[in-house]
């Protein structure tokens, strides 16, 4: 295949990625936009096996099929509370294979003895940064999320000059790499940090902000697609590079927005470490607990119920219960609507995805303005699993770590059924008043487990 | 390559950032999971220059390198569209 026929080929699929994004942002014309991206990777992928410069096929074959086996299973096998994890693992893949490529780009280089002029030089420097940032940072967020590590930030001591010198060292030596393309300490020495600094970076955050880390995770893949599309001259990485990179930016920004922090304060804040203990306090105010048939009478009074999931439903995997509950509640004549707030759970979407697998209807989903304006004539607010996004300190208690953050105003409802597993705090670390409200009532234990109790004494 | 040439990189750089700005600044939360992993699978875009480093004539480390790179972009890419569509599969409206 000539040059220019490979060039066109990878036309045609930047063409098919734009327009399978266009499509991915409406639910009807998702799954076509999905395919489409599919189809556009294929032919680049074709055109290019289809080079003449690729001649030696058993590392590329064995490449393209154990990848291709291990996608195939990850994708079939994780189950969707798994998502967020599967996401942030394939994140890691991305950055890695673009470093790993803008590594051997240099290695063959140098070998060559044709050194990669500064701007190219530049690039591979870049694209080993954030390659390698993302790998790292990707991996320490599955440990995580798979709950290998704990979920609270950990942060180390000196954490920010830590991560303020890693940063400085990186740059240093991306700039030694730039101007020195064959000097392999600096090859090297980039690489380490980039490592290092994708744990340090992470390890701080915790478990709450993983939706900010997961996007950004998102973007820098993008990023460092576009950094190898660079170094090797090829526009179609660049122009995929940045359409996924922006993407991910935008999901980050959206995240920040919907807690009301910045960027900065979700990565160095360290949100959660302490807390709690001088609200929970707060003079002998008691939370009441009740059992399935209390509850059970509120639901049958009702006439509107709200159901806000959180990542406690992910845990119990209660979305199955929840749907069951509402249809059962459904016909009985009683409205049911699900409230998501954009950031509960542990990535971008996490309720969505979850709420989808029950087959509860999208269009019965609110947003958080549309949810907070039928709050207010919503007979039973059920909570399953979130805390934090439910919180009205954050409207109006100054000192909390939340404050400003918009929450669902669920304390606005009639009643509000708490189903938690303890009466602990959030993961935010940060007490809710909600929990001593009179109209509230705790229902404490697994979410699944409390809910089909519950769904058992509605059928009654 | 020229001046002329990264301006040109440069220039589709700065076309795509504005656009996918464009696309997705208007997606709705129901999809967040979806887009990224679908956009996700399409960041696996760098299997392109591993499949040219791996697959030139004449072996070294960076061969093995451009292998590896190979499997991790695969995965990235297969896993990506697959797990989307899975999830895209579940999303539907009201009867």
């Amino acid at each position: 295949m000539t040059q220019a026929a490979i060039n066109v080929a990878y036309l045609a699929a930047s063409a098919c990625f734009i327009v399978g994004l266009k499509l991915l942002s409406s639910v009807r014309t998702a799954r076509a936009g999905n395919l489409v991206g599919a189809v556009g990777m294929l032919v680049a992928v074709a055109a290019t096996l289809l080079d003449r410069r690729v001649v030696d096929w058993p590392p590329v074959v064995a490449g393209l099929v154990a990848g291709s086996l291990a996608g195939t299973l990850l994708a079939v096998r994780t189950p969707m509370t798994g998502m967020p994890q599967m996401v942030g693992l394939l994140n890691g893949f991305g950055g890695a294979a673009s470093a790993l490529v803008a590594s051997a780009e240099l290695l063959r280089a140098v070998e060559g003895r044709a050194l990669p002029g500064a701007p190219v030089a530049v690039a591979i420097a870049a694209s080993l940064l954030v390659g390698w940032i993302t790998l790292t940072g990707s991996l320490v967020a599955f440990a995580k999320l798979q709950e290998f590590l704990p979920g609270r930030p950990l942060p180390l001591p000196f954490q920010k000059t830590v991560n303020a010198l890693l940063a400085l060292a990186g740059l240093g030596l991306a700039a030694w790499l730039a101007a020195r393309p064959d000097a392999s300490a600096a090859f090297w020495g980039l690489s380490a940090v980039a490592l290092v600094l994708g744990v340090t970076l992470v390890n701080p955050i915790g478990g709450a902000d993983m939706p900010v880390v997961i996007s950004l995770l998102n973007s820098y893949s993008g990023l460092a697609a576009c950094a190898t599309g660079f170094a090797l001259g090829n526009s179609a990485l660049i122009v995929t590079g940045a359409l996924v990179g922006a993407s991910g930016f935008i999901l980050t920004r959206v995240m920040c927005r919907a807690m009301n922090r910045s960027l900065a304060n979700v990565m160095f804040a360290a949100v959660g470490t302490g807390g709690g203990t001088a609200a929970a306090a707060a003079a002998g105010r008691q939370a009441r607990a009740f059992g399935a048939e209390d509850v059970a009478l509120a639901f049958d009074a009702a006439r509107r119920v709200v159901v806000v999931p959180g990542y406690g439903m992910a845990v119990a995997q209660a979305q199955h219960v929840v749907k069951e509950l509402a249809d059962l509640l459904a016909k009985k004549n009683i409205d049911v609507r699900y409230a998501v707030h954009p950031v509960a759970g542990r990535m971008p979407g996490h309720m969505n995805v979850l709420l989808a697998e029950a087959g509860v209807p999208y269009d019965q989903l609110l947003e958080l303005d549309d949810a907070n304006a039928l709050l207010p004539e919503t007979d039973v607010a059920l909570v399953v699993g979130a805390n934090d996004i439910t919180n009205p300190a954050a409207r109006t208690d100054r000192s909390s770590p939340i404050y400003g953050m918009p929450i669902l105003d669920v304390d606005r409802a009639r009643c509000v059924v708490f189903c938690k597993r303890s009466l602990g705090s959030g993961f935010a670390g940060v007490d809710n008043p909600l929990f001593f409200n009179p109209a509230t009532m705790m229902f404490l234990g697994d979410a699944k487990e409390s809910l089909k109790s519950l769904v058992a004494e509605l059928k009654k | 390559m020229t001046i002329d040439g990264w301006i040109q990189l440069f220039l589709v750089f700065t076309l795509a950032v504005f656009l996918g700005f464009e696309l997705i600044s208007k997606v709705p939360p129901t999809l967040h999971t979806p887009l990224m992993s679908g956009s996700n699978a399409i960041s696996g875009i760098t299997i392109l220059g591993a499949l040219l480093i791996a697959g030139e004539s004449g072996r070294s480390l960076f061969t093995w390198l451009g292998a590896a790179a190979i499997a991790l972009a695969a995965a990235n890419v297969a896993g990506g569209f697959l797990v989307t569509d899975r999830m895209l599969r579940m999303f539907r409206r009201r009867k």
